[in-house]
């Protein structure tokens, strides 16, 4: 096979997957190819190699198998209705590509999807040969994220845990009714079943087994999601309804939230605009709020009129203004659940604010140097000689804060 | 030089290299042991220096030089910063760290902030030595090489030589740079002098196949230059072989985006018909089987799967559907599904139905010949974080699962009913019952059905004191005597 078919192909099948979000090689067990004399290591913290002019990083070499499908799903590129260029890689060129941009560096692992050809086990089979091959023939330690195939049976899936560092299927989009219009073939109830048997496949491989009383490798980073912002009209209280559950539900390591993209030859039926990016930003920060403020999904849009993030300032602020009872918080005494939800202050400064100040009171200006900022802060808090005093409830205080933030802001 | 500083320095300290930590660790000792100010010493690096270097005092008999533990550490990783002031900087910190102990907690000192700030651009600084060395091969077989040529901002070569160790130990690798290399022969590693990025190879033929990669993988629709310069800097441009494409592609990205905008829907690609026909046979929604019709239990169990009774089957993984014989004399009924039972998508599989099982055998019933069930058949939860919580199925709930309920007992035909907990009760007898108050009494229902009333095994899980609990079993495994005894009856 001649080298530049392999570079078409690569052309087709990484474009194939320029629409899915997910991509980090982050949270899973350390390992290294010391021992094995192979190549590869995963060291916890992913590595974003490059990134491309959409912001996005690139960790990892997202291609599919094959753009080939049997599947009509109208947002989806490689659905079989769409007139798109098609290709396959074999098995061989995956893991050769593979080996070599991770030789020199330029990747962190793969990340394999594939369309579904002929029968779903068919495909999910040839996925998982590659990450075998990979494993035990090439001596690789990378990071490997199969996405698996939904109705694919639960032996290729347990095999694709013993190879891949995670695995993931995509519940695309935040409700059932979303699926079956969209996904007419897709069944929402298999794809949550699937997630629910990975969760309790990696609950019992975590437990150590009874002879050797070594706990067997399973998927060590978890399983993802991945869901369609601005497809259907679920709002984004639906959708964080849908987040939550999944946490919840399959102890999900990230729901990742995919802001809809326009696709070339795309069905009549999709709203054909600019993805909505600061609607996918705003759901990431209030999945963050979720994940590591004690939030619980209900709060963060409590009290808005239409169940909606507000797209000009983030989700803490935003519940902050709807809250205003809840400050000033004094940031010598309050406690850390408190200061956390204070807009301005992450987890990282607040655990810096509870270190500093068992050895001294703190000023507004002490809190300015440990956080940058406090143009966000200054309402919210009450610090050693500063009070907001009226601050916090002052009617303008919204479009204010916007406007000193303004310049900060990253779009 | 200033002549201030020419009078008053006292003491001149070289070391070795700009990464000559346990130099500057030794000096810095003694020097604090003798009581020497921060401004009475000025540093040096050998290279860069002709200055003859003072005779350090020694170290007073049984002097002890006692610093908070994790300082060493972060010392040594802001050694690494390229900043010229960072020697007589650590000093003037361990200098204070005499008298301020506490102060590297100290998050708003600005001593304590310039130290993180310093170790904060050295880990960036590795990490993008992480991230964008671009190694190049080199020869074949047994001459394959692989080489890089790096820019660090800071004096990080030596420090993240055994990150590309433990990563591509099964191959020969160099990286270099302007102030020192470091070269893995598959067995040793080596630092070395910096070199010239001419000493780097110039092209590898893979990077025509990464360069596609890159260019495919970009969407246009959703360009954002910022967020890419924010952590793709273009200092590092020069050495990415991906980077000269950016230009272009942001130049063409809005034309892009619009024309995949613009582009009508066309028609079906020519095999979609075909593919329709062979997979998806039955376009039209496949009607689910009328519940009215089941016939016998494992119907009923295949009816419920799609039941949309009421609004819990939304947020839950299953139907969790009764199990056991469809010709069983007895019928236990629980309240709805639990965490486990939810993703196993069988009845009482979770903690509580071990209980309940470990009761039974006790009692000497035969779980094998019993049917169990729930009387609300999705699970109920809040999400928090990882956890869900169960919450208690509302009147409602339990009235909408009925349906499948009263279906269960006519398909089965028991002679008997143990309703396990209040809301089993309610389900059974239609209305709310004092549970704890009426505890193995036998109800007899409109239709004759008798049911006999008991607590929830969950109930036993809940309590915390261990004589308390095992008082708690030992009533339910009477109760469950009770229950073989009117099997039998």
């Amino acid at each position: 096979m001649s080298a530049l078919i392999v570079r078409e192909k690569l052309a087709i099948l990484s474009d194939a997957a320029k629409y899915d979000a997910s991509c980090a090689s982050s949270g899973s067990a350390k390992k290294d190819s010391l021992k094995s004399g192979g190549i590869g290591s995963t060291e916890g913290m992913g590595i974003c190699h490059s990134y491309a002019p959409d912001g996005r990083c690139i960790s990892l070499l997202k291609i599919l198998l094959t753009n080939f499908c049997i599947y009509d799903c109208s947002y989806c590129i490689n659905r079989s209705s769409s007139n798109v260029k098609r290709a396959r890689f074999s098995i061989d060129e995956v893991v050769k590509l593979t080996m070599d941009f991770y030789r020199r560096n330029y990747i962190e692992g793969l990340f394999l999807s594939s369309g579904v050809i002929r029968s779903p086990d068919e495909t999910m089979g040839e996925m998982v040969e590659v990450a075998r091959r990979l494993r035990l023939e090439e001596k690789f330690s990378g990071y490997i994220h199969l996405k698996t195939i939904p109705e694919s049976s639960a032996e290729l899936v347990e095999k694709a845990g013993l190879y891949a560092d995670r695995l993931s299927i995509n519940v695309e989009l935040p409700t059932d009714e979303g699926v079956k219009k969209l996904a007419p073939e897709k069944k929402p109830e298999t794809i949550r079943l699937s997630m629910a048997r990975l969760r309790q496949k990696m609950e019992e491989k975590a437990e150590p087994t009874l002879r050797t009383k070594k706990r067997e490798r399973f998927a060590p980073g978890g399983q993802s999601t991945q869901m369609i912002v601005g497809a259907d009209k679920t709002s984004d209280d639906g959708i964080l309804h849908t987040s939550a559950r999944l946490y919840g539900s399959y102890h999900l390591r990230r729901v990742y939230y995919s802001a809809f993209s326009p696709i070339p030859d795309s069905s009549s039926s999709l709203p054909l605009q600019k993805p909505p990016l600061m609607r996918e930003h705003r759901l990431y920060q209030a999945d963050w709020l979720m994940r590591f403020y004690g939030f619980s999904q209900p709060e963060i849009l409590a009290g808005s009129s239409d169940g909606m993030l507000d797209l000009a300032i983030d989700p803490k602020l935003a519940w902050a203004l709807r809250n205003r009872g809840q400050f000033p918080v004094d940031v010598n005494r309050a406690d850390r659940e408190a200061l956390l939800r204070v807009p301005g202050l992450g987890t990282k400064v607040v655990a810096k604010i509870l270190e500093t100040r068992r050895h001294r009171r703190l000023r507004l200006e002490d809190v300015g140097r440990i956080c940058q900022s406090i143009a966000k802060l200054r309402p919210f808090i009450i610090a050693e000689g500063w009070s907001p005093g009226t601050l916090t409830d002052k009617p303008g205080l919204r479009d204010k804060i916007v406007r000193s933030c303004e310049q900060l802001s990253l779009f | 030089m200033r002549p201030a500083e020419l009078n008053l320095v006292r003491y001149s300290v070289r070391l070795e290299s700009e990464t000559d930590f346990s130099g500057w660790r030794d000096a810095a000792r003694r020097l604090a042991l003798n009581e020497i100010k921060p401004e009475d010493i000025s540093w040096h690096v050998a290279a860069d220096s002709d200055r003859r270097p003072s005779d350090l005092p020694t170290v007073p008999a049984g002097a002890q030089l006692a610093v908070p533990r994790d300082f060493i550490a972060r010392a040594e990783t802001a050694f690494c910063h390229s900043d010229p002031s960072r020697f007589a900087f650590l000093y003037r910190l361990l200098w204070r760290l005499r008298s301020e102990p506490k102060l590297l907690a100290i998050a708003s000192d600005p001593d304590t902030r310039r130290l993180e700030a310093m170790e904060k651009a050295v880990r960036r600084d590795s990490h993008k030595m992480h991230a964008f060395v671009r190694f190049r091969k080199i020869g074949e077989g047994n001459d394959e090489r692989y080489v890089a040529w790096f820019e660090p901002d800071h004096f990080i070569v030596e420090r993240n030589a055994d990150f590309f160790v433990r990563r591509f130990t099964g191959m020969r690798w160099t990286i270099l740079t302007p102030y020192a290399s470091a070269d893995w022969d598959g067995e040793r590693l080596a630092i070395g002098p910096g070199a010239a990025k001419g000493d780097a190879p110039d092209q590898d033929d893979t990077e025509a196949l990464w360069r596609t990669y890159f260019e495919n993988i970009f969407n246009p629709a959703r360009l954002k230059v910022k967020a890419m310069q924010k952590e793709m800097p273009k200092k590092y441009w020069r050495n990415l072989p991906e980077a000269s494409l950016i230009p272009d592609l942001i130049a063409g990205a809005d034309k892009a985006a619009k024309e995949m905008i613009a582009r009508m829907p066309t028609t079906p690609a020519p095999h979609h018909a075909k593919v329709q026909a062979k997979h998806w046979p039955r376009r039209e929604p496949t009607q689910s089987p009328n519940d009215d019709d089941a016939g016998s239990i494992s119907e009923l169990r295949e009816a419920a799967k799609g039941c949309r009774r009421c609004p819990l089957w939304r947020d839950a993984t299953q139907t969790v559907f009764g199990e056991g014989p469809d010709n069983a004399k007895v019928i236990f009924v629980g309240e709805q599904p639990g965490d486990q039972e939810d993703l196993a998508g069988k009845p009482f599989v979770g903690p509580a139905g071990k209980v309940f099982d470990a009761i039974l055998d006790d009692a000497g019933v035969d779980r094998q010949k019993v049917y169990v069930t729930n009387a609300v058949k999705h699970f109920k939860f809040e999400p928090r974080g990882k956890r869900r919580i169960h919450s208690k199925p509302n009147a409602g709930e339990v009235q909408a699962c009925r349906w499948w309920i009263d279906r269960e007992f006519a398909l089965i035909k028991p002679e008997l009913a143990v309703a396990l907990g209040a809301t089993a009760a309610l389900s059974l007898l239609g209305k709310a019952i004092p549970v704890t108050k009426m505890r193995g009494q036998v109800i007899e229902r409109e239709d004759g059905l008798r049911v006999f009333i008991t607590i929830h095994p969950s109930f036993i899980l809940r309590i915390q004191e261990p004589a308390e609990k095992e008082a708690e079993r030992e009533r339910f495994l009477q109760d469950m005597r009770e229950v073989k005894r009117l099997m039998a009856a």
